[in-house]
């Protein structure tokens, strides 16, 4: 990377970077040491009486099987968004990308929806299936003879809360990988048709290669969706029914520390949930990093 | 027939199939994008006995106005919050995130490119380490950071803490770097001081990065939920998207789907127009920061 010209001042750039650094240590770094700290007492929610635990928040969660059920849902509900979301968003930028008529129109109905919250997908897709008052619900249960009831039924909760979680991700993959194949070179790509080249072979010979930044990057960017993020559908559709069985990670979080008022526990989750998030940023950044000084 | 004839139709069937099989799954893509928001913008049209009948009508009912108008103004049963009250907050949220996100950054941005000094690469990463932290993750330890400073139920609280990722750092860093190096020289050169020259000249050269910045953390702003849930227990400060779980949590029976429905649909407008307008700058920006 080429250093930038610098300029000599003795004052001047910690002025400038005070306000953003005021900002990250009041409200990311104090926190985060308050978590820490929190994490290895205890507090009953009554009195302010703290009692030092040591790891005890932390070995708790290891032997709960309630965690442990927590953090597979998590993971699959992530992995199955991200591959749903990417293949769908990938297989329409292909066509998006091709030169048809209408394609601006096409790539301008399909960007918007990025601007479709999180909680607004969870409203639409609990408004659809509604057992009561959704439409789909109706058409599942009076033409296909569906029990549908996914409060009641694991699978179709899991079913409808990564249906929703993964069509509000497709705007934002279907940006990326549009941008990614607009960077292909066309004469790449006719060079390899001269050559016989079938569309298979175009595809996973050279613009699939071509094109693995982007997926590495989107691939990240989903699981951190579909980890982290996925908090509004999960409280607007299921609220982790049946039972506790579809309380992902950040919703058992939430629950723990805002319902259950336990403290320490929530604060030992919370410390589990930022240590992968800053691991998945850093191996990210190192792969970014080494991309561009290339 | 013969034989070539036939050849040359089945030929031709192959390039029509061919030449339309794109239009064909951009067609399909567009209507799992847009039936599940013609169902609620039918629902918003319709009256609550007509929706719990179930099915509810699917075409536009007469009822579009009376809803929309008791929602901007009047609320629902559950909630009487009016939209309008929410849309402000919702507003000034966006606007206080993106804007104080985006000036926060390009000065932090501006230090850590253009000025050697000690604890640079401290602060660097320090701010970076924030990237892609959602809110989420830290969610209780905040809460009880913001209710120490007294920031519950107000405009700051619901603002500041939002403004810690480095998304917009970062890529003002990236651009900042691939400026040729004889500009801020020549600006030295010519006697400028460092403030003018980010004044004067790297500011407006950053204008489309701005712009970029500016919707992303726009729409990022308008989407937050899990923290103005957390922080307004007053209905003054209530935004748009907390009216709409408001709105929807009580017994079936008394939802008011036709109302949480339009609010909805109301709190969906802002940021789809903001992208909307400004389509080509977000592009450049969501794919520039990705470098």
């Amino acid at each position: 990377m080429s250093k930038q010209y610098e300029f000599k001042a003795p004052v001047l750039p910690y002025l400038l970077v005070l306000p953003q650094m005021a900002i990250v240590f009041v409200f990311f770094f104090w926190p985060a040491a308050q978590a820490v700290l929190q994490s290895f007492y205890l507090q009953d929610p009554f009195g302010g009486r703290m009692i030092f635990v040591g790891f005890q928040n932390y070995s708790k969660l290891l032997v709960d099987p309630d965690y442990w059920q927590s953090f597979t849902v998590s993971t699959v509900f992530a992995l199955c968004i991200t591959i749903s979301a990417m293949a769908i968003s990938l297989f329409l930028a292909i066509q998006a990308n091709k030169k048809i008529r209408f394609s601006a129109f096409y790539k301008t109905m399909l960007v918007w929806p990025y601007a479709v919250s999180t909680l607004v997908a969870g409203v639409i897709w609990l408004f659809m299936f509604n057992p009561n008052v959704g439409v789909i619900a109706y058409v599942l249960k009076h033409t296909f003879h569906v029990n549908w009831q996914y409060l009641l039924n694991f699978n179709q909760a899991f079913l409808l809360l990564t249906m929703a979680a993964s069509w509000k991700q497709l705007a934002y993959n279907f940006v990326f990988f549009l941008a990614g194949l607009q960077s292909v070179p066309a004469t790449l790509i006719e060079a390899a048709e001269i050559d016989g080249a079938g569309a298979g072979t175009r595809f996973w010979k050279i613009i699939f290669p071509m094109l693995s930044p982007t997926t590495f990057y989107l691939l990240v960017m989903n699981l951190v969706y579909g980890f982290f993020e996925t908090f509004p559908i999960v409280h607007a559709i299921t609220q982790g029914a049946p039972g506790k069985s579809t309380g992902i990670l950040v919703y058992k979080v939430w629950r723990d520390g805002v319902i259950n008022l336990d403290l320490g526990s929530s604060a030992a989750q919370s410390v589990i949930l930022m240590l992968m998030v800053i691991l998945l940023t850093v191996f990210q950044f190192r792969f970014i990093e080494r991309r561009v000084t290339y | 027939m013969t034989a070539q004839q036939k050849i040359d139709r089945t030929a031709h069937r192959a390039k029509v199939i061919r030449r339309l099989f794109p239009h064909i799954i951009l067609w399909i893509g567009i209507a799992i994008i847009i039936f599940p928001i013609y169902f609620i913008f039918s629902a918003s049209s319709h009256t609550s006995a007509e929706i719990q009948a179930a099915p509810m009508p699917l075409g536009i009912g007469p009822h579009l106005i009376e809803n929309y108008s008791q929602a901007l103004f009047k609320g629902t049963q559950n909630m009487g919050t009016p939209v309008l009250t929410m849309l402000k907050n919702s507003l000034i949220m966006a606007l206080g995130i993106s804007v104080g996100k985006i000036v926060v950054s390009l000065l932090a941005a501006f230090a850590i490119v253009f000025f050697k000094f000690p604890f640079r690469n401290f602060c660097f990463w320090s701010i970076f380490i924030t990237l892609m932290l959602p809110v989420e993750v830290r969610i209780m330890p905040t809460y009880k950071v913001v209710s120490d400073l007294h920031l519950l139920n107000s405009y700051a609280g619901l603002i500041l803490p939002m403004i810690v990722s480095a998304t917009a750092v970062f890529l003002f860093r990236q651009f900042f770097m691939s400026i040729p190096r004889e500009i801020p020289e020549a600006s030295q050169i010519d006697g400028a001081t460092p403030m003018q020259f980010f004044r004067h000249i790297l500011a407006p050269m950053t204008r489309t990065p701005i712009a970029a910045m500016f919707v992303i953390q726009f729409i990022y702003g308008w989407n937050q939920y899990l923290w103005p849930l957390l922080i307004t227990t007053k209905p003054e400060f209530y935004t748009l998207l907390i009216g709409i779980n408001r709105m929807m949590s009580g017994a079936d029976v008394q939802i008011e789907w036709q109302i949480a429905m339009a609010t909805t649909l109301l709190a969906m407008l802002p940021p789809v127009i903001v992208v909307v307008l400004m389509q080509k700058q977000f592009i450049a920006g969501m794919t520039e920061t990705e470098k």
